[in-house]
């Protein structure tokens, strides 16, 4: 019996790295690669550099204008998500506390966008009236609006379990609704808040499609753009492009993380409680 | 009372720039799908059902996108919903570095789509790309393919592309599902004599229902929609067998006949209001129990 427990564990363990294994592959080969030259890159394998290659990474920022796309992606993916939280968090405030029929349908409406498509076409067009289009206040308007739908479910479940005796002592006090919101309510969804903000902040940083059919000059390109073109420009060059990748990714991966718990939470709240 | 404290003024920001961005856009997209408009002339003519004809009928290539969007949708779901539910047994316990795999597991699901997909376009070349490699290595030659222009293959790889990126996605939520799950059903089966087996299928799959809702609901919409992965390792090709609507939405959009373009779109519209309206709802209940 107990052999036969120590086998079982053995061969979970086995299994858990093989796919653990798989899991880090494509993303090691693109680290081994981004340090060789360009001839020993050309086959994109796991033989180490003869010699590390740090200037790579120089040659991929200046060429690749990396420099501006980080300082764009971060201004998009930053501003939008600040923005998606303030305005979803309020709306899921009054959401949550007023479930009069009419607000249920409100919040059912807002929640329906999780599954909408956009319709980049005629979208175009609400652009140019609202004077949007290739503008990248326009990429951050409607990044963040592809995020509130999601966001306020989020929230939404999470203010369900804020007692309101919290309300009821801020209205005692003297509180509008703007000082109750945001001196009272807002600092007791911090939790929910930072997991919005990341997840939303991961999601408009790894986004293409938007700039892609909304912004047609490429020094307003964010990183996952700037990535692309660089891609079509140096296919021959995998270190470079391998280098390119890396410095993509970094931050996310950075963000992932230092926010692991939150992403996590994140994810996983609305599905299964705890 | 409660309308001076949540007054409608903090919903209306959120909602009016999702009416604006996103209902009205759709909503216009359907009136435009049954014109000819084109980016070429200022006019725009209403033409009826001539864009859903065309798009339904069997001499264009269109029905091709919508099948293999149905196809990469229901693969991988099953795929990843397979794997991942795996993955979650496998972690949950008797496992040495537990949170180390975790992490490593769920990495691939936080990379941008489209560097996963330019990475994988150096694993699938037939010449040097890793998987073809291994192959040889092991003296499999007969198995190394051309795994992006082959037409059996294309569409297979690009499934087995997102299975990669979207299994350890799942595996977490499952997880969670899977702790949630109270010791004492394991105990009181261990005392009634069942087996692993039975366990999996009378305690554990019957109580994870919820979660395995959500991940598929979650695949459903997110398949529907899949464009980046094809975009970047395919484009569509070889000639049309890994055309999503989307891949098929975009090349629209580039040669300017907005009309078929937002027809297709139109079709989706349709089909994921259905959807999703079932999907939300089921979500939104689940929250409300929970």
């Amino acid at each position: 019996m107990n052999r036969n427990k120590a086998t079982k564990r053995l061969v979970q363990n086995i299994a858990i790295w093989i796919i653990s294994l798989m899991a880090i592959t494509p993303i090691l080969l693109i680290v081994i690669n981004a340090f060789k030259t360009a001839p020993e890159a050309s086959s994109m394998n796991f033989s180490l550099p003869q010699m590390f290659q740090f200037e790579n990474f120089v040659t991929v920022i200046e060429k690749g204008k990396l420099v501006r796309s980080f300082v764009n992606s971060v201004s998009y993916s930053g501003i939008s998500s600040m923005l998606c939280i303030l305005v979803s968090a309020t709306a899921a405030f009054a959401l949550a506390r007023n479930k009069m029929k009419f607000n249920r349908f409100l919040y059912f409406f807002i929640i329906m966008g999780i599954a909408l498509p956009l319709n980049y076409f005629t979208l175009i067009d609400v652009m140019k009236w609202t004077h949007l289009m290739n503008t990248k206040a326009g990429i951050i308007v409607l990044y963040s609006v592809t995020q509130i739908p999601f966001s306020i479910f989020i929230l939404y479940g999470f203010i369900g379990g804020v007692p309101r005796e919290l309300d009821e002592a801020g209205i005692i006090d003297g509180c509008g609704p703007k000082r109750l919101f945001f001196s009272v309510i807002f600092p007791v969804l911090r939790p929910a808040a930072v997991t919005v903000f990341i997840l939303s902040f991961l999601n408009t940083w790894n986004e293409f499609l938007l700039p892609l059919y909304y912004l047609n000059s490429a020094d307003k390109w964010p990183m996952t753009l700037a990535v692309y073109n660089f891609f079509g420009q140096f296919q021959q060059s995998w270190n470079l492009v391998s280098a390119d990748i890396i410095l993509t990714i970094l931050p996310v991966i950075i963000v992932y993380l230092l926010g692991q718990r939150f992403i996590i939470s994140g994810m996983t709240s609305g599905s299964v409680k705890g | 009372m409660t309308r001076k404290i949540y007054p409608f003024y903090f919903i209306a920001i959120a909602l009016g720039i999702y009416i604006i961005f996103t209902v009205v856009p759709s909503l216009m997209g359907i009136y435009l799908s049954f014109t000819d408009w084109n980016s070429y002339s200022r006019e725009v003519h209403f033409i009826g059902l001539d864009n859903f004809k065309t798009i339904f009928s069997s001499n264009e290539n269109y029905m091709h996108g919508i099948n293999n969007t149905v196809i990469f949708t229901i693969s991988t779901i099953v795929l990843k919903t397979m794997i991942g539910l795996l993955l979650a047994i496998l972690v949950n316990k008797g496992i040495r570095l537990k949170n180390f795999h975790r992490v490593i597991l769920f990495l691939p699901a936080i990379i941008p789509m489209l560097v996963v997909g330019i990475i994988f376009k150096s694993i699938f070349n037939p010449e040097y790309g890793l998987i073809n490699e291994v192959l040889r290595a092991l003296g499999l030659n007969q198995w190394t393919q051309h795994w992006l222009t082959d037409v059996n293959w294309a569409f297979k790889s690009i499934i087995a592309v997102d299975v990669w990126k979207g299994a350890g996605y799942i595996m977490v939520i499952l997880l969670a599902g899977i702790q949630a799950i109270s010791h004492s059903y394991y105990e009181a089966a261990d005392i009634d004599g069942a087996g692993a087996w039975k366990k999996f299928r009378f305690i554990t799959v019957p109580l994870l229902m919820p979660a395995l809702m959500v991940t598929t609901v979650l695949n459903l919409l997110y398949g529907l929609k899949i464009f980046d992965t094809v975009y970047v390792l395919t484009n569509g090709g070889p000639g049309y067998a890994t055309d999503v609507v989307y891949t098929q939405v975009f090349s629209q959009f580039t040669l300017g006949s907005y009309g078929v373009g937002t027809a297709l779109i139109t079709v989706l519209f349709l089909i994921m209001t259905i959807l999703g309206y079932f999907a939300i709802k089921l979500m939104s209940r689940e929250e409300q129990n929970g």
